[in-house]
């Protein structure tokens, strides 16, 4: 796929249609690839393609697309409800992108491949249903479904829903993908529970903000958290309430937002599975207000940028919890 | 000396400055008693409040807080309540979700005629509330005394 990606790349850019390419370039180890701008058909050598390049492309669109002349773009299914998402905020000039989909079967999650035994990764290949680990102490197959990330397992489309032109066959949504299953777990949990989940899983956020800057949908120039009145800018949480609420306000400024796209919970380097706020929100804005998935088509208003006279008085929250 | 170990909660009520602070305001003048516990803050509209307000009150020593609007169709700038109740369902979802007492945080509707359900609402949160005792899941260490 890395060939022809290479060559349709280096096309476009030398017939005048695109003036740089935003793909991904190998990072300090093979299975960290990480976003790149190529400006010129020859830098294209240090392109680079596989079953790691994992990371959401769209929010360098918004730096990008304020330069002169197009960028061309490869986005993945999930990368694209991103993309339409800042379409819609009006953060991106879709007159200055030229967008390649990708046909995507899921991406490998590094840890995965640690657990199943193998060290010292040189290379990985999809063969089927199976991956191929290329390693210093030799080849390794595994099924590719017990590698994929969180978020690939529970996809929820392989639809690429803006493109200009695809490489491969575009896929379908996939509405029975069981993406709500833990959070439903865990609202079938008592509150005790609940909290003693919470407290284990968010006391180990050290505040990186890691999930705020890989976020699409966290695009404000000026973040909320970055004003030093609010206490809790640019440093550790100090105490449990800061780590309730820095996920709080994070989750809830992206409600309605939200693609799920899950970078958040794939670049927390402490295993946070910050998913589960997101999927909270938009479980329960499609059984408040309708179903709704972000992004997946531009212009359309989001549930908390809208209302209707009959909606749900706060207090369904309560019967929900007595209902249980 | 004794000591007064009795437990008095300190509740935010953020009410809207149209319908609800003049429902707290007619309850007065009616002299319908409500409890002392209540601090009041008005707000321009119920949709004036961020969540993170809501959490910096409990940050800053609440151990309940509730939001009085106007009664959902009737608001000053038309659709600010409408607002206002799909953001707090979400938030107290989200609450609730994490562990947090779901008592502690409530919407109610208070026209500015409805002085006497004003003090009912407030008398009924604050009694729930003493109940429920100490905020201690979203509280701020270094806020208390």
């Amino acid at each position: 796929m890395q060939e022809v990606m290479v060559k349709r790349a280096s096309e476009l850019m030398k017939d005048g249609t695109v003036s740089r390419v935003l793909g991904w370039k190998n990072g300090e180890f093979v299975y960290d690839p990480t976003p790149a701008v190529f400006e010129s058909a020859e830098a294209l050598s240090a392109f680079v393609y596989n079953d790691f390049c994992a990371s959401n492309l769209s929010k360098y669109l918004i730096a990008l697309s304020k330069k002169n002349g197009k960028t061309l773009v490869f986005l993945k299914p999930c990368d694209s409800y991103s993309f339409n998402q800042l379409l819609t905020e009006h953060r991106i000039d879709r007159e200055k992108i030229y967008i390649i989909g990708l046909e995507c079967s899921g991406k490998v999650d590094e840890a995965k491949l640690r657990e199943a035994g193998c060290e010292g990764i040189l290379s990985v290949k999809t063969e089927g249903e199976d991956i191929v680990v290329d390693t210093l102490y030799g080849e390794k197959t595994l099924p590719k479904a017990d590698c994929l990330g969180e978020r690939c397992i529970t996809c929820k489309s392989r639809k690429v829903v803006a493109f200009d032109e695809m490489i491969g066959e575009n896929g379908e949504v996939n509405s029975e993908c069981g993406r709500f299953d833990q959070v439903a777990a865990l609202e079938a949990m008592t509150p005790d529970e609940r909290y003693e989940f919470w407290r284990g899983e968010l006391s180990r956020c050290i505040r990186c903000n890691a999930c705020r800057n890989i976020c699409p949908a966290c695009s404000c120039e000026n973040c909320v958290f970055d004003n030093p009145k609010s206490g809790i800018s640019q440093k550790a949480a100090a105490d449990t309430f800061e780590e309730n609420m820095f996920h709080i306000i994070r989750a809830f400024h992206v409600a309605g937002r939200c693609t799920d796209c899950g970078e958040c919970s794939r670049v927390c380097p402490q295993q946070i599975p910050l998913h589960l706020l997101n999927r909270k929100f938009i479980k329960d804005m499609n059984e408040c207000y309708g179903e709704y998935q972000a992004g997946a088509e531009a212009g359309s208003r989001a549930p908390l940028v809208n209302y209707t006279l009959d909606d749900c008085e706060p207090s369904v929250v309560y019967e929900r919890e007595a209902s249980k | 000396m004794q000591i007064n170990n009795e437990f008095k909660p300190k509740i935010v009520a953020f009410c809207c400055n149209w319908c609800s602070y003049a429902g707290a305001d007619l309850a007065g003048t009616n002299r319908a008693n409500y409890p002392a516990d209540v601090k009041i803050i008005r707000v321009p509209c119920s949709c004036r409040v961020n969540p993170m307000f809501i959490l910096r009150a409990f940050q800053r020593g609440a151990d309940g807080v509730i939001l009085c609007g106007c009664h959902p169709g009737d608001c000053h700038y038309t659709t600010g309540n409408y607002y206002a109740r799909r953001r707090m369902t979400m938030l107290f979802s989200m609450l609730s979700y994490l562990g947090i007492e779901k008592e502690r945080t409530r919407v109610e509707w208070v026209s500015a005629a409805e002085g006497a359900k004003f003090a009912a609402t407030m008398n009924e949160f604050v009694e729930t509330i003493t109940n429920l005792g100490e905020n201690k899941r979203l509280e701020d260490l270094r806020c208390k005394k």
